[in-house]
């Protein structure tokens, strides 16, 4: 695959004489003007007409070009790039900005919201834009029977979503109850049209799905109806066409960025930026903390089939508490990441600005303490070996998911530091299916070590996570009724952040949340990974930052060239 | 015995001794992680340089090797007798039972050795101990590679059932299986020490592999295939070549154990 060669130079002087001295001036006259329209267009048209080609790799095949059945992240690059949405949530400063809609309001009971849209604008196959689309693709999105993962984070309380087109340029959209973040849910509903026989793949975003091949490639081309113009008044994006290549494996991905065969990789491994930043530091960005984390989390589950002192152990807050202290976050954070990850606090990034609680510090590494608090609980050193207050040597085993190198790492430095106060870890490797399957089926395991991917910034992305009733509760799920009192106070705080449109309030209650998860340590949090992602030399306008999509957030103002 | 297999023998002897003797040369142990010199080079202090997360290379290696070398000889003790029971019975009884022992070596042929060693892995109780760990692994290698061989064995034996001094000795009386004990068993004997040498290398072969999976020998014991993995990812030969020394180890064992077979046993292989 070659590069789009932008421009063409015609070979020179056919036909030039020389005629005299007033010919030569107006031939030189002529040939300066010629010049300077040539150097006009040369730099104008490159930025406004050429902006070349991107190249990069999905990690797997697109699930789907709807954008409202979006649940994959090869589904969900698509949609960034193609979906026109109403209000867009800016990846470098994490405030919202307008997009389709020229401005919006939030009811004050957070029931509400209100768009004004702009005017002009059509989708990629000429359909005019309107509210009615908007009703439309809210109608779609709150159908139970399309189950979008996307419709599912506004559903508040029972009852119908009420959308109500106030004029072709404002409508008017009700939920039955209040949802929390409610503007910012708008990020991610790409506006479908009411009417163009293209149905889904009629888009208002930068690029349209311009043809794709099952299992190896999506090609994306610019929109021409796109709506958006720079400062200077030149139409975006300013890419022609943008290549995903579907590529699951990381070293081909990383040979043919080596290659120059690719121009960007997003979430980077460690190991892999190392390696690129000794030969092309200018290639690599390492952009801090992301959302991301890794944690371990004991087994808590009623009936799950281990032995009854076992289960005491893991219900301990002591306990808990005692393995966190054991655990040397900073070793984990420069050994097994190089140093591209930083000790975790809590269940939240200090990444997410907003919502991190500030008062919160990363656990101190100290096995003395860790010591001392298992005391507490009737533990104690026996031959170096550590014994509950009945005698049971203190052995348990860590599962992850085979395979996943920085994962196995961590759960052999993790048995190390823990044999430190006696207690032994069995570290057991098992393919990611029975790993589910024990998790969440069987609940057979003790302790789980796994990472979770957050690519929500707003604390309701994380119900299903902290509710006790939820499925993805994962140290103690589908719980009937709350089985602790603390576990009883986070639900009561999650609901209440849930239910409120007033900011602080909900800042108030989801820091509780945070005090309480770090108390109690039902997740141990060990590490938050950076944000590490590669651009090739060849991209102008590339600013990664932490928030998905890293590095082509900005995708219609990359420009790619020589 | 040739010179090359003499040769081959010592080697290997040799191989064997210095893993043996690894808690004097590595006095620091496998497990023990250095962590303010993870990742580092050769020097005197770690002549193989150390792994990512600190642990003494050449001590890993030492241990790793007396792991496989002592396990896989074992799994295939286990597998070549395994063999010898279902194809020699097989081959020297005939008939039904011939058919009914190729029809259950035809159906563990056919299954997907890889899969099911992943399964019963996941099915394995999560807290034993790493030495445990090494001896499931083996063991389910042993229990599942006797398949090939129980075929060349079954073929073996009933040429030799057909043999002149067999038939001779069942004119005689000799019937049963004080024949196959006396009559065919000894004779059988080259084909079964072909099957255990070529047995060797493709165990420590399968292990190493399940090592590269992560689904081998349980951390920290160290195993070839655990200390293969360290070569996932590497883009140049000439990047951090002292990682190649367990590979350079693996093959020429591998070849040291080709060398062992005489002429006769590869024959009968």
């Amino acid at each position: 695959m070659t590069r789009r060669q932008i421009f063409s130079i015609a070979p020179r002087g056919i036909g030039h004489q020389r005629t005299g001295r007033r010919i030569n001036q107006r031939a030189m006259l002529f040939s300066f003007a010629s010049l300077v329209a040539f150097v006009w267009l040369l730099v104008g048209g490159a930025v406004a007409q050429g902006g070349g080609e991107l190249r990069f790799c999905l990690r797997s095949e697109p699930k789907t070009f709807d954008p409202l059945k979006v649940e994959d992240d090869a589904s969900e690059s698509i949609r960034y790039l193609t979906g026109g949405v109403l209000v867009r949530m800016n990846r470098e400063t994490q405030a919202l900005e307008p997009g389709l809609a020229q401005s919006w309001e939030v009811s004050k009971d957070g029931r509400g919201i209100v768009f004004k849209l702009r005017s002009g604008i059509a989708f990629s196959d000429g359909t005019p834009f309107s509210a009615e689309d908007v009703a439309f693709t809210m109608q779609r999105l709150m159908d139970p029977a399309l189950h979008s993962p996307t419709g599912d984070a506004f559903r508040s309380g029972p009852g119908n979503v009420e959308t109500k087109i106030i004029s072709p340029a404002q409508i008017s959209i009700t939920f039955p109850a209040a949802v929390a973040g409610l503007d910012r849910l708008f990020d991610q509903v790409a506006i479908v049209s009411a009417h163009s026989p293209k149905k889904e793949m009629a888009v208002l975003g930068p690029f349209v799905v311009a043809d794709y091949k099952a299992g190896a490639s999506v090609l994306l081309k610019r929109n021409p109806n796109y709506w958006k113009s720079d400062s200077q008044g030149r139409k975006l994006p300013y890419l022609d066409a943008i290549e995903l290549d579907v590529q699951a494996n990381r070293d081909v991905e990383m040979l043919r960025f080596k290659r120059g065969e690719i121009d960007l990789i997003n979430a980077l491994d460690s190991e892999y930026f190392d390696r690129l930043a000794a030969t092309s530091p200018q290639q690599v960005q390492d952009a801090g903390p992301s959302l991301d984390s890794e944690q371990v989390w004991f087994n808590e589950v009623a009936k799950a089939p281990i032995p009854e002192y076992k289960r005491a152990w893991f219900r301990s807050q002591n306990f808990r508490r005692a393995i966190s202290e054991a655990i040397n976050r900073a070793d984990l954070s420069r050994i097994v990441f190089h140093g591209h990850a930083q000790p975790a606090v809590g269940p939240v990034s200090p990444a997410n600005k907003f919502w991190f609680n500030t008062k919160l510090k990363a656990e101190p590494y100290s096995p003395e303490t860790a010591l001392r608090t298992l005391q507490a609980d009737g533990f104690h050193l026996d031959s170096g070996g550590l014994k509950d207050r009945d005698g049971n040597a203190v052995v348990f085993s860590i599962i992850t998911n085979a395979g996943n190198k920085s994962r196995e790492q961590m759960a052999v430095m993790i048995q190390e530091d823990l044999q430190k106060i006696g207690v032994h870890v069995n570290v057991v490797t098992l393919d990611f299916p029975s790993l589910i399957a024990r998790m969440t089926q069987t609940f057979d395991y003790e302790a789980i070590l796994l990472g979770l991917t957050n690519v929500d910034l707003d604390p309701n992305g994380e119900m299903n996570l902290w509710l006790s009733s939820s499925d993805n509760h994962q140290w103690n799920p589908q719980q009937k009724t709350p089985e602790t009192a603390w576990e009883a106070e986070i639900d009561k705080l999650m609901r209440a952040q849930a239910s409120s449109a007033d900011a602080a309030k909900r800042k108030e209650a989801f820091d509780r949340v945070q005090e309480i998860v770090y108390e109690q340590a039902p997740f141990i949090f060990l590490i938050n990974k950076n944000a590490l992602s590669a651009v090739s030399t060849a991209v102008h306008g590339a600013h990664p930052v932490i928030l998905h999509p890293q590095t082509f957030w900005n995708a219609e103002q990359l420009t790619v060239g020589k | 015995m040739t010179a090359w297999r003499r040769l081959a023998c010592a080697l290997l002897l040799l191989v064997v001794s210095v893993s043996l003797a690894a808690s004097w040369l590595a006095p620091g142990g496998y497990a023990r992680q250095y962590r303010e010199a993870a990742g580092a080079p050769p020097s005197a202090a770690h002549w193989l340089g150390t792994d990512e997360i600190g642990r003494d290379r050449f001590a890993r290696l030492l241990y790793g090797t007396r792991i496989s070398l002592l396990l896989a000889p074992a799994a295939a003790l286990l597998s070549t007798l395994m063999a010898a029971l279902v194809g020699g019975l097989a081959g020297y009884m005939g008939g039904l039972w011939a058919r009914l022992a190729m029809a259950a070596t035809d159906l563990f042929l056919s299954l997907p050795w890889l899969f099911l060693l992943i399964t019963v892995r996941a099915v394995m109780p999560l807290n034993v101990s790493p030495m445990a760990s090494v001896l499931v692994t083996f063991s389910m290698l042993g229990l599942l590679g006797w398949t090939s061989a129980a075929r060349v064995l079954c073929a073996r034996t009933r040429s030799l059932r057909d043999a002149d001094f067999v038939r001779q000795a069942r004119a005689s009386g000799i019937r049963g299986m004080r024949l196959f004990w006396i009559h065919v068993m000894p004779n059988l004997r080259p084909a079964l020490y072909a099957q255990f040498w070529i047995s060797i290398p493709v165990f420590i072969l399968s292990e190493a592999n399940l090592g590269i999976l992560g689904l081998g020998v349980a951390e920290p014991m160290p195993s070839w295939g655990s200390l293969l993995r360290e070569l996932e990812g590497l883009t140049s030969i000439g990047e951090e070549p002292w990682k190649f020394v367990p590979l350079i180890l693996l093959v020429v064992v591998v070849t040291l154990f080709q060398f062992v077979l005489s002429k006769q046993e590869e024959v009968a292989a």
